[in-house]
């Protein structure tokens, strides 16, 4: 009975393509010639091996489920929406129970071949939409680790002076970046006061407030000074209502006057020169 | 056994710290430290561990101890050199060794500790960190 069922589908793969691609056309999402090589080549592989396996023996099925993995990860790097790629398999399962339908006649059978063959594409299916998800949250993570790459720049503004300007949210995992490059680029420079400015953080909750008082800490156990500078009316007034302590801590208003007093503990003056008269 | 070297600067007392301290070892310096500023009265002690790249809580007890019972001693303590990885391994166990006073190298420890010698001279200072 088995045997029946696979043999079957086996000799009508062409026509089984073409409904397949029908179906898909049907429901919108079959657009593009590239799918074309994909799906002849997952039809042939997954007939194959449906004729190969004898009983529950799933051995034969990895090399299929290895290549719907790869399509519907690279479908999902390719910005196909979640359900054009759940359409893909589905509208598969459909056209082999169309063949079926048509070719089996005995109505206990073709129940017992369509159950067959739905177990093994729900399976499928449930894998395609995994290797979906992953495809998309490799991207995000990638665009995560560049973003967080490109916004920590640590500024040299004078000679024993860094300020590092900081621009979108704070998180657990971009704080420590932070931190680190802070701290790396004392050392580098031999710098005794950093500036960190946050005048570019759309809000700060507790968590961001510990980071940045864990931050200060740490430069302060280096030897080194820290300001935080860019204090918005909302983040102060945030601070307060949160209930959190930055007494310790010098805060500026603006990047302008912690240079001020960063100027002030260094001992250093800005003067205005006096206009040379001829 | 392995011990760490103190040398004797005039009135301060010089610790660097070339290996990573293990419990036993650091519980020598600490003695001998203590024992040392007592025989000599120094009136500071500077411990460079630019050369640590790993420190625990027991670790960073030893240093809060040090400071303290150097203090009650009527010496200064500033630690020089902290690795980035240190000082934030430091912070996130919570502890910021209050009482410690921080330089970026020796140099600037050494200068750090002149300026505290000479205020006080004067007069008996409260502890402030923006006073350099």
């Amino acid at each position: 009975m088995q045997n029946n069922l696979l043999g079957v589908l086996k000799e009508h793969e062409n026509k089984l393509l073409a409904i397949w691609s029908q179906i898909l056309l049907e429901s919108g999402s079959g657009d593009g010639a590239m799918e074309e090589e994909e799906s002849k080549e997952f039809a042939s592989l997954f007939l194959n091996a449906l004729a190969k396996s004898d009983d529950n023996d799933t051995h034969e099925f990895e090399k299929v489920q290895d290549l719907i993995v790869g399509i519907s990860s690279s479908r999902g790097k390719r910005g196909f929406s979640p359900r054009e790629n759940a359409q893909y398999l589905i509208s598969f399962k459909e056209a082999c129970s169309k063949i079926l339908s048509e070719l089996i006649t005995d109505p206990a059978t073709l129940y017992d071949a369509n159950l067959k063959l739905n177990a093994i594409l729900d399976d499928m299916t449930i894998m395609t939409f995994e290797a979906f998800m992953r495809g998309r949250e490799d991207i995000i993570s990638r665009q995560v680790d560049e973003i967080s790459e490109i916004s920590t720049p640590v500024i040299t503004v004078w000679e024993g002076i860094v300020a590092l300007p900081i621009i979108g949210t704070l998180d657990s995992s971009r704080t420590q970046v932070v931190m680190e490059s802070l701290l790396q680029q004392i050392v580098d420079t031999g710098s005794s006061i950093a500036i960190l400015d946050i005048s570019g953080v759309p809000a700060v909750d507790s968590l961001v407030a510990q980071h940045l008082i864990k931050t200060v800490s740490a430069t302060r156990l280096m030897g080194a000074e820290c300001i935080i500078s860019g204090i918005r009316p909302e983040i102060a007034q945030t601070v307060v209502h949160l209930g959190i302590d930055l007494s310790g801590i010098t805060t500026k208003a603006s990047l302008a006057s912690a240079l001020q007093t960063a100027f002030d503990m260094l001992q250093l003056a800005v003067v205005k020169r006096k206009k040379i008269v001829e | 056994m392995e011990r760490i070297p103190i040398l004797k600067m005039g009135d301060f007392l010089l610790v660097t710290i070339q290996v990573d301290l293990y419990d036993q070892l650091a519980e020598n310096l600490e003695s001998d430290l203590i024992n040392t500023i007592s025989k000599h009265s120094s009136k500071g002690v500077l411990i460079d561990i630019s050369a640590v790249s790993i420190i625990d809580s027991f670790m960073g007890r030893i240093l809060g101890n040090i400071a303290v019972m150097s203090k009650i001693l009527d010496a200064q303590t500033v630690v020089v050199g902290m690795q980035p990885a240190v000082a934030i391994t430091l912070v996130e166990l919570g502890l910021s060794l209050n009482g410690v006073l921080s330089a970026l190298n020796v140099e600037r420890g050494m200068d750090l500790l002149r300026s505290r010698m000479h205020t006080s001279d004067n007069e008996e200072l409260e502890y402030d960190d923006d006073n350099e």
